[in-house]
């Protein structure tokens, strides 16, 4: 009994997380976007600076009209937004804050979390595929094109820290985790960072919702609701993406006070990071698709598997 | 971004994080939004809002109506007859306004009858908010135009070392000199040999200057 209580607490917990962060990430790129481009931003929706702007987005979206279109393959094109967001609330559960923050603590984590966090661009193509329409089949393709190109360097970052940490669980890799790490690791950090602002289809790798090309790509026939849970799936990517990189690069709940305040220090430091990739977003154009493709296998892949020989040799000396 | 780092003129890299640079020192600094509804906004001086009316000037001569390019201006008018002011006298007319109008659904606002108005019955007004839900509410009778009247500005200081104003000089500069020759005009086709010695003495001094280089050649 007390276990059933223990797993719902725990799902509660997860949920909340996911419900409130994206939202917190999404206000955040609302008023750093707007002061960087010189504006302000939202500044009435819940009096203070806006802060209640994206709740009344959600208020509005929910009040629109959700239309699927007549070609549509109805069952695929109205389950995709669930397939684009579970993946990442799948993930948040496995990320740990500190020790003891965490949902549930898997012995291989950052495999498990990788996995699940390629998963979401299924949605996107599931999306694409379903609407019937070629703009979004164009932007589904351009998010495969990227997934698979992106999905490499990613992983051969991380299985260089797992080789650093000598450890697959996100937990041991923030545990044996050294300042030192910073310098050494920097090249796979980088390429992490890269690939994960592509995986999410971001700007400047926004390509498959590219608007000015492809109208807004697989999530065109989207309305209502179910284009709010694709916008969500990408807050709830960076947010996922950004606890990871705190936890895999920068020590995740290592600082002063870490007894007390461990989780404390990776949200902070993952939001560090999803500042980092809004700026990102802020200050740099499009890549065209076949500048991305060349970023990823001439540049990415090479870097990242420089950084997994440099690790496996220093993992050799120093064993 | 190997590709771009090539391509504007060497800088490459350092371009991509110029950047980064300047939208980090954007964000530093103000933001350049005017909160209008809550602040009101700064207008430049002599803003063209909206067109006033000073009724009290206008002689309904109609010249802002016909030369208003789009025909937006609205003037109906009568005449009144004012008895003589003196025993025997001569009556006299003038025009009363009976309707002026204007309909700013229309104007573009290129203020040609405010240039035209040889009275000054017409002013720009920088009072902008006179937005209709309906395209119709936009015609404005006289009485609307003449309430814009008191946020008309004064005008403009001139510069500090223009010419003064030609009413101002006017009124201020010395009379003009009375030449005491009151037997010229009928002299100009009969002259007299008397007085036509009495102004050679001005304008000899005159004449040599020009005279001298002609001789020369």
């Amino acid at each position: 009994m007390s276990d059933a209580v223990e797993v719902t607490l725990r799902a509660v917990g997860v949920l909340a997380a996911f419900l409130v962060l994206p939202l917190l990430v999404g206000q955040t790129e609302h008023k750093v976007m707007a002061h960087m481009q010189g504006r302000l931003g939202p500044m009435y929706a819940g009096g203070f600076h806006g802060w209640a702007q994206l709740v009344a987005d959600g208020v509005k979206f929910v009040q629109k009209e959700d239309i699927t279109p007549a070609a549509a393959d109805r069952r695929i094109f109205r389950f995709a937004p669930a397939v684009a967001l579970v993946p990442y609330l799948v993930a948040l559960a496995a990320i740990p804050l500190s020790p003891d923050v965490v949902a549930a603590d898997l012995p291989a984590s950052a495999v498990f979390v990788l996995a699940a966090t390629a998963v979401g661009i299924l949605g996107t193509l599931m999306a694409g595929w379903a609407s019937a329409n070629k703009y979004s089949l164009l932007g589904a393709m351009r998010a495969a094109a990227q997934l698979l190109s992106y999905e490499l360097p990613m992983v051969l970052a991380v299985a260089s820290v797992c080789l650093a940490a000598g450890s697959l669980s996100l937990s041991g890799i923030a545990a044996a985790w050294s300042p030192w790490w910073l310098v050494f690791q920097l090249p796979g950090a980088v390429v992490f960072l890269v690939a994960a602002v592509a995986e999410l289809q971001r700007p400047p790798f926004d390509m498959p919702v590219a608007d000015s090309e492809i109208v807004f790509g697989a999530y065109t026939e989207y309305t209502g609701l179910r284009f709010a849970f694709f916008l969500l799936g990408e807050y709830a990517g960076i947010v996922v993406m950004s606890l990871l990189f705190a936890v895999l690069y920068l020590g995740g709940w290592r600082g002063l006070f870490s007894d007390q305040l461990g989780w404390l220090w990776t949200l902070l430091k993952g939001f560090c990071i999803a500042v980092v990739v809004i700026w990102l977003r802020v200050a740099w154009p499009r890549l065209r698709e076949d500048q991305l493709q060349r970023l990823a296998w001439l540049v990415l892949v090479p870097l990242a598997l420089a950084q997994l020989a440099i690790t496996g040799v220093w993992v050799v000396t120093t064993a | 971004m190997s590709q771009q780092a090539k391509k504007p003129g060497g800088i490459g890299i350092p371009g991509i994080l110029k950047g980064l640079a300047t939208t980090a020192r954007t964000m530093s600094k103000p933001a350049h939004t005017a909160e209008y509804p809550d602040a009101p906004p700064h207008l430049p001086p002599r803003s063209r809002g909206v067109i006033a009316l000073l009724e009290e000037n206008c002689t309904s001569c109609m010249l802002c109506a016909r030369e208003c390019p789009d025909w937006c201006i609205y003037i109906d008018s009568h005449k009144e007859t004012i008895p003589a002011t003196t025993p025997g006298g001569r009556e006299r007319q003038r025009n009363v306004l009976d309707r002026f109008a204007i309909d700013f659904s229309l104007c573009m606002y290129c203020g040609i009858c405010i240039e035209v108005c040889p009275f000054d019955a017409l002013h720009w007004s920088p009072e902008f908010e006179y937005a209709e839900l309906d395209i119709r509410d936009l015609l404005h009778e006289k009485d609307r135009l003449g309430q814009w009247m008191p946020t008309v500005p004064p005008p403009s200081a001139l510069d500090e070392h223009s010419a003064e104003a030609a009413e101002i000089g006017a009124t201020t500069r010395p009379g003009r000199l009375v030449r005491t020759t009151p037997a010229r005009p009928p002299a100009s086709r009969a002259t007299p040999a008397g007085q036509q010695a009495e102004s050679a003495p001005d304008t000899a001094p005159e004449t040599p200057p020009e005279t001298a280089p002609e001789t020369g050649e």
